[in-house]
């Protein structure tokens, strides 16, 4: 599996998200500056966490304009899998790959914790690894985390079973309280009509190794790594 | 580009405006005798922050020079940026810790957020990436009007310039206390690794060589932090806010990344960040240590704002700058790589063999100044102090046991000083990085270095109300407490900072807690080989004459060989023993059973056997060592049934405890006795582990042992760990939604 980790000014999970692609894959990806125009050949091209641009404007929305995300839009036309991860998902939303906004937390405070989520459905590229309907345990750390789409559109993607996680809590019931960001339908991750573009808050790199607390996040790389090798 | 000097006017500066720098006719006076001349106005406010208290130190340098500051691990000491240890491999880690106190009461919000900045600088800026934060706040009672208001916005500062940098934020410590009302607490630390071979250091060598800046535009804002930052407050504070500088941490991360790909290579040679006293204080000590001069050409310096003055310039506090003096020819590999991160690149000036610093503006010398004199001739003050006063010992029989152990139990822990800080550190991003393996809620945070087995593990320590009641045995105690936490991870203390918060040392009570302090401090470092080799002094930290307790809050770091020798807190099994390490006397004068639930504030603290403590440490890191016990935690505020509850809560696993003496339940349940830790271990081997300590000279005891789903104390005053888990976490989110 060759993937690339695109870098841009403020990113700052691009490492964490290596080093969890290079454990379970074996290869370093490679890491892509933001202001390149072309990207090398990749199996996977992931968008990572942190504070791109500061978050200043809005989340990921001048991410979303930095060059080599022409290059990214027009891969992702062609099939390429993307994945975003927390900023990663909100430059998704920016460049209008995945539908909906990341507002700031209904609690409007930065949230780091340990959540449940439900995996909706384990049949993609991205889930394989999963059981369906699965409850794991994967933090968030962000500001902005509040998922929001209007009606039509969230109509659209549960129907097209296009949720790929969902805050729960422990039983898998999709509860307030187990729903800190304030997520409309308890939204953690979505994905693109063709799932092969998720975008998706909670960070599964950070809990891909059993000494950092946990490992819920590994089976997340481990699908990718046995459909893209 | 030099003028005559004598072009700058000679003409004697009022008394006001003196008054204004925060300097006496005294100092004044010796500025005209150095100069043979009066000073310009840009002059005057250059000496007037490099003889500022905060910059120069002149209450404490007597006294901060009696510390212990050397051990073979020791690569830099006190007088960097920060201070350097080495920890094998070629790894070396650098940290420090500041104060932020009179701009974050001021404006919590970016008082906060900018110490998080300046002290992150001060890591990076020696060639280290910052793997780790801490922090020690102290905030006023709860129940002051603006408390809630100063808690929300310091902790949000904190966690928005921390998150976006990347950096975690991995724990601290926070106090609540009337004392603090008026004047709160923010110390912030950063702990950074790098190579020993790549640190990088502020000494200018050479003549000749181009003086660059980089980062942020300077502005107008906190011009003069450092003078206020030496001054009392008064009832007009709030007028300051003008003075309280603006943090940018997508420019700071920028500025990282750049410095960090800079010093990839050879270019550097020498770097400093512009905090206190910015473009000051960085040129005159990197000039001071390199012992050359340096010419300044302000026109070249990056300018937010138009029609800046050479004096603002000078001494304005805007973020996110760092000085450098790099290898000539280096310049343009230097501009390309902060031009590829979008920062302003300038050079600024020039390395001489004047000895002076001198700074022209619209072909005008501004000033023009002997550097060493600047640097080194600041008044220095032996300042007269009180020797503090013994309180004495008092008894367990002057303290009332409580109607029911249980229920003391359940109000310590739903107190502002006592109930979970889980509100807190869920706004501080504390995974990030990938290698934080014990984070915020344990006794010190542990975090491995990256791509090895080894780990560093970090504390931050004080208790307050042992220093106000004895400031020796107090900050004794801090040092202390800051190596016990180290030890219950399994690491070994190797070093501390320090960030000594005090009240008015020109007052002889305020000056004899420091001096006392000074040397409690520094016999428990030498006692523990536990050197100091960075720190910060915040004096003036009183309005209307009410001063803080003093407040020695302590930073430690320890290293850990090997993370599969690591403890924590937590219960980890049903059906373990509970054995208690170290000698029960029943203290519980300056206990928080005493204060909080008698209201009783007489009395010595617990006072620290040294030797004792060290004992007891190394046989429990041997214990961990040798993988013998399953959780450690120590004894600290609140006393054993607090420590027996943490671990309790944090494994979800309850506990059966034994109560040896019902007459002195509570002195021993509640009693802060010093240097105590409670293992668990399996049955099987507690007999053997008794013994083991005994023989070391250690008393041991048998506690209880572990069991499900709650706590029983003695025969039958049992508690649910569900309840106990409510009263520890309402307290805060409560409060903080009141």
């Amino acid at each position: 599996m060759r993937a690339s980790v695109v870098v841009f000014p403020g990113s700052n999970c691009d490492r964490d998200v290596a080093v969890a692609l290079r454990n379970v894959s074996g290869h370093a990806p490679d890491m892509v500056w933001h202001g390149d125009s072309s990207l090398p050949a990749s199996d996977l091209i992931v968008l990572p966490g942190g504070f791109s641009y500061g978050d200043y404007l809005r989340s990921g929305a001048m991410a979303a304009h930095s060059p080599i995300m022409k290059e990214v839009v027009r891969l992702a036309a062609r099939g390429t899998p993307i994945l975003g991860i927390c900023n990663g998902f909100q430059v998704l939303t920016e460049t209008g790959l995945l539908p909906g906004v990341l507002m700031c937390n209904a609690s409007l405070k930065f949230i780091c914790r340990n959540l449940t989520l439900r995996v909706e459905r384990n049949d993609t590229i991205f889930s394989r690894h999963y059981q369906e309907k699965e409850i794991i345990t994967i933090p968030i750390a962000n500001h902005d985390g509040n998922y929001f789409a209007d009606r039509e559109t969230l109509d659209r993607l549960e129907g097209e079973n296009r949720i790929a996680f969902r805050y729960t809590n422990a039983r898998g019931e999709a509860d307030a309280a187990s729903n800190p960001t304030g997520s409309q339908n308890n939204i953690a991750g979505i994905y693109d009509k063709n799932c092969r573009i998720l975008g998706l808050m909670p960070h599964p790199e950070r809990v891909s190794e059993d000494l950092l607390g946990g490992l819920d996040g590994k089976p997340l790389f481990e699908s990718l790594l046995e459909v893209l090798h | 580009m030099t003028l005559a000097s004598n072009t700058l006017p000679d003409q004697p500066l009022s008394e006001e405006v003196i008054a204004e720098h925060g300097l006496t006719s005294e100092e004044y006076q010796k500025i005209v005798d150095i100069l043979d001349r009066h000073p310009s106005l840009t002059e005057l406010g250059i000496f007037s922050v490099m003889w500022s208290e905060h910059c120069s130190y002149k209450s404490s340098k007597f006294w901060l020079k009696t510390l212990p500051v050397d051990a073979p691990h020791v690569i830099q000491g006190p007088g960097e940026n920060a201070g350097v240890i080495d920890v094998g491999d070629g790894d070396a880690v650098i940290f420090k810790m500041e104060s932020h106190n009179h701009p974050s009461y001021i404006e919590p919000y970016q008082g906060a957020a900018t110490g998080v900045g300046g002290i992150m600088r001060d890591v990076f800026t020696m060639g280290a990436r910052p793997i780790a934060n801490m922090n020690a706040l102290r905030f006023g009672a709860p129940e002051h009007p603006k408390t809630r208001h100063l808690v929300d916005g310091v902790v949000a500062g904190i966690g928005g310039y921390g998150n976006c940098m990347g950096i975690p934020t991995v724990g601290g410590e926070t106090n609540f206390d009337a004392d603090y009302n008026d004047n709160i607490l923010v110390n912030a630390m950063c702990v950074g690794l790098a190579r020993t071979n790549k640190i990088f250091y502020s000494a200018a060598t050479g003549v000749g060589n181009p003086v660059v800046y980089v980062g942020s535009k300077t502005g107008r804002d906190g011009i003069h932090g450092a003078t206020m930052a030496s001054a009392e407050f008064d009832e007009n504070s709030d007028e300051k806010r003008p003075t309280v500088q603006v943090g940018d941490p997508f420019t700071e991360k920028l500025l990282l990344e750049a410095c960090l790909e800079l010093m990839q290579q050879d270019h550097i040679i020498a770097i400093q960040d512009m905090g206190a006293a910015g473009l000051t204080s960085s040129s005159v000590e990197m000039a001071d240590k390199g012992g050359v001069g340096i010419d300044l050409d302000l026109d070249a310096v990056p300018q937010r704002e138009l029609n800046m003055t050479a004096y603002e310039m000078m001494l304005s506090e805007s973020q996110e700058r760092m000085l450098m003096i790099l290898r000539p020819g280096s310049e343009a590999e230097a501009q390309r790589i902060f031009d590829k991160w979008g920062l302003n690149f300038a050079i600024v000036g020039t390395t001489t063999d004047t000895g002076r610093l001198i700074a022209t503006h619209n072909d005008h010398v501004e000033a023009d100044l002997p550097v060493s004199m600047l640097a080194n001739s600041a008044p220095e003050y032996q300042r007269p102090f009180e020797e503090i006063e013994q309180k004495p010992v008092l008894s367990v029989s002057r303290f009332e046991p409580p109607a029911r152990l249980s229920e003391a139990l359940l109000n310590l822990l739903n107190s502002p000083h006592l109930c979970s800080r889980f509100w807190i550190w869920d706004q501080y991003d504390h995974t990030v990085m990938g290698d934080t393996i014990i984070p915020p809620g344990g006794d010190a945070a542990l975090v491995r270095i990256h791509g090895s087995d080894k780990a560093i593990a970090i504390s931050t320590d004080v208790t307050p109300r042992y220093c106000l009641a004895d400031a020796f045995e107090g900050a004794k105690q801090a040092v202390a407490e800051t190596w016990r936490n180290i030890t219950c991870t399994g690491a070994v203390p190797l070093a501390i900072t320090n960030c000594l918060n005090f009240g008015n040392p020109e007052r002889p009570e305020i000056m004899g807690q420091f001096v006392a302090a000074i040397k409690g401090m520094r016999e428990a470092c030498l006692a523990l080989d536990f050197p100091v080799i960075s720190g910060n002094v915040s004096l003036y930290n009183e309005t209307m004459g009410r001063a803080i307790p003093p407040t020695p809050a302590i930073g430690g770091v320890g290293l850990l060989e090997n993370i599969s020798q690591r403890c924590s807190i937590d219960f980890k099994n049903v059906g373990e023993d509970i054995i208690v390490l170290g000698e029960e006397k029943c203290h519980l004068g300056q206990s928080l059973y005493a204060s909080f639930l008698l209201g009783l504030k007489d009395g010595a603290p617990p006072p620290v056997d040294l030797e004792a403590e060290r004992r007891t440490g190394e046989f429990v890191h041997n214990l961990i060592s040798a993988g013998e016990v399953s959780a450690v935690h120590d004894c600290s505020d609140g006393g054993l049934l607090i420590a027996l509850a943490e671990m309790a809560l944090s494994g979800n696993i309850g506990a059966n405890i034994s109560i040896p003496d019902e007459e002195l339940a509570h002195g021993l349940l509640f009693g802060e006795d010093q240097g105590r830790y409670v293992i668990t271990v399996p049955a099987s081997t507690t007999d053997r582990i008794i013994m083991e300590a005994k023989k070391a000279n250690i008393s041991a005891r048998l506690a209880g042992n572990t069991a499900p789903g709650q706590l029983t104390l003695g025969e039958n005053d049992t508690i649910s760990l569900e309840a106990l888990k409510k009263a520890h976490e309402e307290w805060l989110p409560n409060y903080m939604s009141g």
